[in-house]
């Protein structure tokens, strides 16, 4: 309990952090924080093989990709223009319409409680193996299917620009 | 959890980080040796006897060097980058076994911290952290040299972890388990080294690369980047990047002994479990004198040639390797593994010819 209010706090305090500070490198930063927090959650919950995935993938591999685009393209700092003029009153009335909306959610339906630990093998490799390749093939297919087609697209991008600089 | 098992877990911890410092220590004046015996030089040799106290000599002159911060720098990322770089090249030793069960005290003690049904991809998320340390390092020098080693070695850690991470797939199917005793309880009638023979040699490169170590020491290429990610660094928190670098060969020697080499099984070990560590040093011992070796030998190899080798010669070589476990495991052949994994290394090894044939009749 103490540990998942902790955790909690911190959990949104680096998001928060990611949202409001300037800098593009802090955000990135922040974020990773914040998915090695998700992954805590997921030892937690019993699900180890999901937190280290959680941090492999998102934290090891794709936040890497992001802090080397931002580095990459130079535009660490975000200058101080304000172009979003309707867009900020909207968003926060927005917002708070959600939070009320959950908040009496939570109220009325009275299921507020902590999750019981589910059983030893549902997040065991096996399990995930099993279900993978047996219930949920077809969608894991299309997954890979999917990316290899943003993989080829974006080699296809690259290969155009080069031909355009050379002419 | 009893606070005997507490206690129990925070000396070992105290006891593998200690023995992972010395091995740092060591290791330097290791390599100092070895390389100048390669190059027929002497090598330190005048603190103590023999040099053997060069390691503490040298970490009293860091510690009391003067620390320089640029004033261009990003204050804190640039003080955190050389803790970031140490902690993973700590932490990833984790789940190796060092020994099996052997009773001190009456006692049932694992020699061991922390053995997971996920061990391997522990040890796979902890290596993907270790390139925020070198990244960041780069960054918040605000040194273009600096930052261009640091993207540098980005790109070449993210190429070569694919085929690192393949690797672990070869052994994770042939131990069919991803627990680091299990796998080395798999290897008890044959070493995995011998069963695929051209996987060992794969990880072996992929983990020099993610080590940054030579020929693909490209973050520290003095001709063309002045020093690379760690150019804005003195004192200690330069001493802090070679602590991480040395500590993280110790750290993947073990890794490599275990997944390949039969970790700490060797003769007599299971009428005396104590034996473990021994065996365990005695084949790190082996493995890193292999990394100086390849140091002292082979030049560092051109970036683009780094990038082709990682991803036209080392990732489809990984791949193919999965597939010939898989289907060694399924026709229940298993020597069928070692044959036709060397048949694919040696394409790949013809597949390297030709690509460097090609570039010198392009010239």
């Amino acid at each position: 309990m103490t540990v998942f209010i902790i955790l909690a706090l911190v959990a949104i305090i680096t998001a928060l952090g990611m949202l409001i500070s300037r800098n593009a490198v802090y955000s990135a930063l922040f974020l990773v924080l914040n998915f090695a927090t998700v992954a805590v959650f997921y030892l937690l919950l019993g699900a180890p093989f999901i937190a280290i995935t959680q941090v492999t993938v998102y934290a090891g591999a794709i936040m890497v990709l992001f802090l080397f685009v931002i580095m990459l393209l130079g535009t660490d700092e975000l200058e101080d223009t304000d172009n979003l003029t309707w867009q900020r009153p909207l968003a926060i009335g927005l917002a708070v319409v959600l939070v009320v909306e959950g908040i009496y959610l939570m109220l009325s339906q009275n299921t507020l409680g902590f999750i019981t630990t589910p059983s030893e093998d549902l997040g065991s490799p096996q399990a995930i193996g099993d279900m993978l390749f047996s219930k949920y093939l077809l969608p894991f297919e299309a997954t890979s299917i999917l990316l290899l087609v943003a993989m080829v697209g974006a080699i296809v991008l690259t290969v155009k620009n080069k031909k355009g600089e050379q002419s | 959890m009893d606070s005997a098992l507490i206690w129990e877990m925070v000396i070992k911890s105290l006891v593998l980080i200690l023995a992972l410092l010395t091995g740092f220590a060591y290791l330097t004046y290791y390599e100092r040796r070895g390389l100048a015996r390669i190059q027929s030089r002497v090598g330190p040799n005048r603190a103590g006897p023999a040099g053997l106290l060069q390691p503490i000599a040298d970490a009293v002159k860091l510690i009391f060097k003067e620390e320089f911060t640029p004033g261009q720098a990003y204050k804190v990322i640039f003080i955190l980058a050389p803790i970031i770089t140490v902690i993973p090249a700590i932490l990833i030793t984790a789940t190796v076994p060092w020994g099996g069960t052997v009773t001190i005290g009456g006692r049932e003690v694992m020699l061991g911290i922390a053995d997971i049904n996920i061990g391997v991809l522990y040890i796979m998320s902890v290596a993907s952290i270790a390139v925020y340390g070198v990244v960041l390092a780069g960054w918040a020098s605000n040194n273009k040299y600096a930052m261009m080693g640091g993207l540098r070695s980005t790109a070449q850690m993210i190429s070569y972890e694919l085929a690192l991470g393949l690797s672990f797939v070869g052994v994770i199917l042939l131990a069919n388990s991803m627990r680091m005793t299990e796998i080395v309880e798999a290897q008890r009638g044959l070493w995995f080294a011998f069963l695929q023979p051209v996987g060992a040699v794969v990880f072996f490169f992929a983990t020099l690369a993610e080590l940054n170590r030579g020929p693909f020491d490209m973050p520290e290429a003095e001709q063309e980047l002045s020093a690379g990610y760690n150019v804005e660094y003195s004192g200690m928190k330069f001493a802090l990047f070679f602590m991480a670098e040395y500590t993280k060969m110790v750290s993947i020697s073990a890794i490599i002994a275990t997944l390949f080499w039969g970790g700490y099984r060797g003769p007599f070990i299971d009428t005396m479990p104590g034996l473990g560590p021994l065996y365990m040093f005695i084949k790190i011992f082996f493995i890193l004198f292999m990394m100086i070796w390849v140091r002292a030998s082979w030049p560092r190899i051109r970036y683009d040639r780094l990038m082709d080798l990682g991803w036209k010669i080392l990732l489809p070589l990984s791949l193919s390797l999965v597939f010939i476990n898989a289907t060694g495991i399924l026709l229940n052949q298993m020597w069928l593994i070692p044959l036709l994994s060397i048949g694919a290394g040696f394409l790949a090894i013809q597949a390297i010819n030709l690509s460097l044939r090609r570039k010198e009749n392009a010239r």
